[in-house]
């Protein structure tokens, strides 16, 4: 599913350069669920933006599927995400004047698919994480559990190979927390990878392997028993 | 390429972030209209302005100067100072001979006289006219007509009226073709009544006969009492007003350099301030219109720019979800060229408005400050298109400045 080889990345302050990642090496399989963990300037937020294309490696192979990553045009970038990817932000991210259905419609958007066919598929999400009766509310009629299940609707509106979620619960209290990670659990269930960045302990303990990093480089990378999230709900 | 703009989601997302930014929308927009209602205002306002001088000289030879005899102010070849200057028909052959850039001279006798009809009696000017002056200065007939080269020929003692003298001479709706007045004892035909001009130079002239009639009764042989002289098109009518008093001096004796001997109004010159004017104001309102315009494209970019800035993080968000650079540049700029339509075809209306106000209220009757204020289409849609084309220059600058920015760092941006 996803092969990482010798991945470097350094970012430049002033004349000198920050080296963040230091030669990663990572292979998930497909239906993994992995929590990428590691304290703040680990590097874990800086691998995750270049598996999710959103920033590039300085050297190292990386590749999607069969598909190597490597000198994308923003364009292609843009393509690969709308393609492969969905994400899940930590701030929900959702676009603020447009309706929880508008918002999950978007990839699709994007996609080029026509308005009526978009808004269906959006609907089918929307009900798929329970949200159906919101569907013309804006997101901030919206409690900040429904605002994450919008935007994983809208993650998974385009059928990705690949969830990326940064710090999912980040923003949300104990029990939403543990609501949202059933949901992200029962994807995963269904045969979605996920990728997710969390500093969370237990949060981590409910995917399937545990990714820590430090200082740039993969300390650790161990599989775990799975804790469901639904004895906590 | 452009069918994205028949589609309704483009539209959708348009109104949509718009909606979102009312304020802000409606901030940009005023900055257009404002600029293109004053554009449209001046220019009708200028229009009516020169609209209102033709409709006032439109009937004239504007190209044109008077001159009459005086009295010499310096002695010359043994003639004393003070000797009355007499102008002569041969004066007024001569100047069209050898003057360049003559039109046409014509010569005119003038006098007051008093006409009688019946028991009613008035006081007027009498002019002894070429058919000519017709072309110089365009009586517009009531009823009738003007003088002809046959009432010259024949001396016929016929005579063309203004409405003021028919007013006083005739009563209401009586047909005064053809009947009779009595100037200084002797009968006139009627042939025509004339309107009264709205511009007057010197006397008015209430009643013109044939100049060759008017020569016979009064016994004027060779005398005239001025000239009206017109140059042609391209030639410096000022010049001809010297070229033609010189020759005058020469021809009746005169002190080349009396300046008194001949008095002279110069239509022509007095004209050319008037229109300089015009000209002048014209420039004004085109360069105050055009740099409001731009003033209001500015204020768009930097509310643009502004806006983008604030949307710095949707913008990441669309392009995390697969937006092109190309489809978000596209979105700006259709927002940007959509706002300045709107306000300009807004400003265009309400333009329009200001212009029905202005004649309503300074375009009324023959004395209006304003004729006709208008605009043509095809300014106001020359106007409309390089609007659309600043507001795609102008919201091309944030369209860049939104895809500069990494996606990841739009994200990051809180």
């Amino acid at each position: 599913m996803l092969q990482i080889h010798q991945l470097h990345k350094s970012y430049p302050i002033g004349d000198s350069s920050l080296h963040v990642l230091k030669g990663i090496d990572l292979s998930v399989e497909e239906g993994e669920m992995v929590a990428i963990m590691g304290s703040s300037g680990s590097g874990k937020s800086t691998l995750l933006n270049i598996i999710g294309m959103l920033d590039e490696a300085d050297s190292g192979e990386y590749i999607l599927d069969g598909l190597t990553i490597k000198d994308l045009t923003e364009k292609k970038a843009a393509v690969y995400r709308n393609k492969f990817l969905g994400f899940i932000f930590q701030s929900f991210n959702l676009i603020n004047y447009k309706t929880a259905l508008e918002n999950v419609a978007l990839p699709l958007y994007y996609q080029g698919m026509k308005r009526k066919e978009r808004l269906e598929l959006a609907m089918f999400h929307l009900e798929k994480v329970g949200l159906a009766e919101w569907s013309h509310h804006l997101p901030k009629e919206l409690s900040g559990g429904q605002k994450q299940r919008v935007a994983i609707a809208r993650a998974l509106a385009a059928n990705p190979k690949l969830l990326l979620a940064d710090e999912p619960t980040g923003a949300l209290d104990t029990k939403t927390s543990h609501e949202i990670m059933a949901f992200i659990q029962h994807l995963n269930d269904e045969g979605k990878t996920i990728l997710m960045v969390t500093h969370e302990e237990d949060i981590a303990n409910m995917c399937k392997r545990i990714i820590r990093l430090r200082d740039g480089v993969i300390m650790e990378d161990t599989k775990v028993n799975q804790v469901r999230a639904e004895q906590y709900v | 390429m452009f069918r994205f703009l028949f589609e309704r989601d483009t539209w959708q997302e348009v109104l949509d972030s718009l909606k979102k930014n009312k304020l802000r929308s409606v901030l940009t927009m005023v900055g257009v209209w404002w600029g293109i209602l004053l554009l449209i205002g001046l220019l009708g306002s200028a229009r009516g302005l020169e609209n209102s001088f033709n409709r006032l000289f439109g009937d004239f030879a504007t190209n044109s100067v008077f001159i009459w005899g005086q009295r010499t102010s310096k002695p010359f070849q043994g003639f004393q100072e003070g000797r009355g200057v007499q102008l002569s028909l041969t004066d007024a052959k001569k100047i069209e001979e050898n003057v360049e850039g003559i039109e046409f001279v014509l010569p005119r006798n003038q006098r007051q006289v008093s006409a009688t009809r019946n028991f009613q009696t008035g006081s007027f000017q009498m002019v002894g006219d070429y058919p000519l002056l017709d072309k110089l200065q365009k009586k517009n007939l009531l009823n009738g007509r003007f003088l002809n080269e046959n009432d010259i020929k024949d001396n016929k003692k016929v005579v063309a009226i203004s409405e003021d003298v028919y007013k006083q001479l005739f009563e209401k709706d009586e047909n005064a073709i053809g009947q009779y007045i009595e100037i200084n004892d002797i009968n006139f035909k009627v042939i025509g009544v004339f309107e009264i001009s709205n511009v007057r130079m010197g006397p008015s002239q209430d009643m013109h006969i044939p100049f060759t009639t008017y020569q016979q009764i009064y016994n004027q042989g060779d005398r005239i009492g001025w000239l009206m002289i017109t140059g042609k098109p391209g030639f410096d009518i000022k010049q001809i007003e010297v070229d033609s008093k010189l020759l005058l001096k020469n021809l009746n004796t005169i002190h080349p350099d009396d300046n008194r001997a001949f008095g002279s109004f110069n239509l022509g010159k007095e004209f050319a301030k008037l229109t300089g004017f015009l000209i002048g104001m014209q420039f004004l309102t085109w360069f105050v219109g055009v740099a409001t315009l731009i003033a209001g494209v500015f204020a768009i970019g930097n509310i643009l720019l502004i806006a983008v800035r604030e949307r710095t993080k949707e913008i990441g968000v669309r392009r995390a979800l697969g937006a092109t650079p190309f489809e978000i540049k596209r979105q700006i700029v259709v927002e940007a060229v959509f706002i300045t339509l709107v306000a300009g075809i807004l400003g265009i209306i309400s333009g329009g408005w200001i212009l029905i106000a202005l004649d309503h209220f300074f375009g009324q009757g023959d004395d209006a400050a304003l004729v006709n204020a208008s605009v043509s289409i095809a300014v106001v849609f020359i106007a409309l298109v390089i609007l659309v084309i600043l507001g795609t220059l102008i919201g091309l600058i944030p369209a860049f400045k939104a895809t500069s920015v990494k996606p990841i760092e739009a994200l990051r941006e809180e």
